[in-house]
């Protein structure tokens, strides 16, 4: 929640993390380079490009949808993911009359690997508050507009489930490959924070 | 254990601060404090998510708010390393003077991550068991069940948020046996249980909710149980079934 704009590298737990960081090496736990490895892993393989090529899969072939929808575990099992996090995956379907937004109140759950990392603010204080309570408000000030009689599904996944929305294809999409498709798909599309 | 960290329904956090995609890390020590947890975990400090997720939640109540993501897991792990007796409260302070000491310019001169292509020399860190377990019992819930959460928990960790307590919501989804996070995360052994998908209305959860909103969370079978529909909703719920 830190609203301050501080440089992240002068804020204290960046201090206690290198002071940390320097007992550990000395102790033989953690090699410096590690932490290259965390950073090239999360940038570079895992992250939403992955959860865009399953909405695109999605969008050009029915048969996957529907198995995606019915069993989204066993549907990725193809894709060759890693990054962990993903013990159960369950895929929430948006259409005309149901819109579906991701969070977890209790802690900041994601599936890692097929979104990456979470952002920040997922994780903090204000979405994860306020999403379970007020999601149409939260929303709208996010800059999603939903139409009035529209059905709102929020899931808050407090367990080791985890949840991807499958956004509806856009319109002026079709004829795309799915190559294509795969490009126009935006993370914040999978958490359910825009269309 | 009602902490800070069980945010859901509370008030007084302000706007979401949004930030488009792109940033992994915004600074070096957030992957440090990454591989710092896989580390912890490869030399034993913690070996169940629900462990580190409860050690997260005891950290002092102010840095839960003010120290971000990152911030927390770091608070989390030193607790772990500490009650592991793999590093001293005592050695980290003593480190964290020397490091705060001003240093000569350029010395601390660091930047924000950047990827340079180079494969963990340490390998993936242990691979954590997975937490689905197979159950010799028929779960006690079927989908369109309406079901009542518990009104109380103990001191511990539990995944039942306090805003999804005493309140009805309907099973719309079985997904079978899984470790129980409120003994696992206390060396109590696994227990597993049923996990449900429960589906609460807004109208249920909140004063003036939402009437086109649900709220679907997963949740352990002890935690919940059978409860009635009211008079007028039994028929809807005959339908449903």
């Amino acid at each position: 929640m830190s609203k301050s704009h501080d440089h992240p590298e002068n804020l204290p737990q960046a201090l206690r993390a290198e002071a940390l960081e320097t007992l550990l090496i000395e102790k033989g736990l953690l090699v410096a380079s590690a932490v290259d490895a965390v950073i090239t892993r999360y940038s570079e393989r895992v992250g939403p490009m992955n959860g865009a090529r399953i909405v695109a899969r999605a969008w050009v072939d029915p048969e996957f949808r529907q198995w995606l929808l019915e069993d989204g575990t066993a549907a990725i099992d193809q894709f060759d993911l890693e990054g962990g996090q993903v013990e159960k995956l369950v895929v929430v379907a948006n259409s005309a009359q149901i819109h579906n937004v991701v969070v977890c109140t209790l802690c900041s759950c994601y599936p890692w690997a097929i979104l990456g990392l979470p952002p920040t603010w997922y994780k903090d204080p204000a979405y994860r508050s306020r999403i379970v309570r007020e999601p149409r408000t939260v929303l709208h000030e996010m800059g999603l507009e939903l139409e009035s009689g529209m059905q709102i599904r929020v899931w808050d996944s407090s367990a080791e489930v985890r949840y991807m929305v499958l956004p509806e294809q856009p319109l002026d999409s079709a004829g795309m490959t799915e190559a294509e498709l795969a490009e126009r798909v935006s993370r914040d599309a999978m958490i359910g924070v825009v269309r | 254990m009602d902490g800070i960290h069980d945010l859901g329904g509370k008030h007084g956090h302000g706007e979401v601060d949004y930030e488009a995609p792109g940033t992994v890390f915004h600074a070096r020590w957030e992957a440090t404090v990454f591989a710092m947890v896989n580390a912890g975990a490869r030399a034993g400090a913690w070996n169940n998510f629900d462990r580190f997720r409860h050690a997260v939640e005891r950290i002092d109540p102010v840095a839960y708010l003010v120290h971000g993501y990152y911030g927390r897991w770091l608070g989390g792990l030193e607790t772990l390393l500490v009650e592991a007796g793999l590093i001293t409260t005592a050695e980290i302070e003593q480190r964290l003077a020397r490091v705060s000491q001003p240093r000569p310019s350029g010395h601390n001169e660091r930047v924000a991550a950047r990827p340079k292509a180079r494969p963990d020399p340490m390998g993936p860190p242990p691979q954590m068991a997975g937490s689905q377990r197979g159950m010799a019992n028929p779960p006690k819930f079927k989908v369109g069940d309406r079901v009542a959460t518990a009104t109380e928990v103990l001191g511990g960790h539990t995944r039942l948020p306090a805003y999804a307590r005493g309140k009805a919501g309907v099973i719309a989804a079985v997904h079978g046996g899984w470790v129980y996070p409120d003994d696992n995360a206390h060396g109590r052994g696994e227990n597993p249980c049923y996990l449900y998908t429960v589906t609460f209305e807004g109208v249920e959860l909140w004063p003036g909710g939402d009437p086109l909103m649900t709220v679907s969370l997963d949740l352990f079978e002890p935690y919940l149980n059978h409860v009635a529909w009211p008079a007028n909703d039994a028929q809807d719920a005959q339908e449903l079934k």
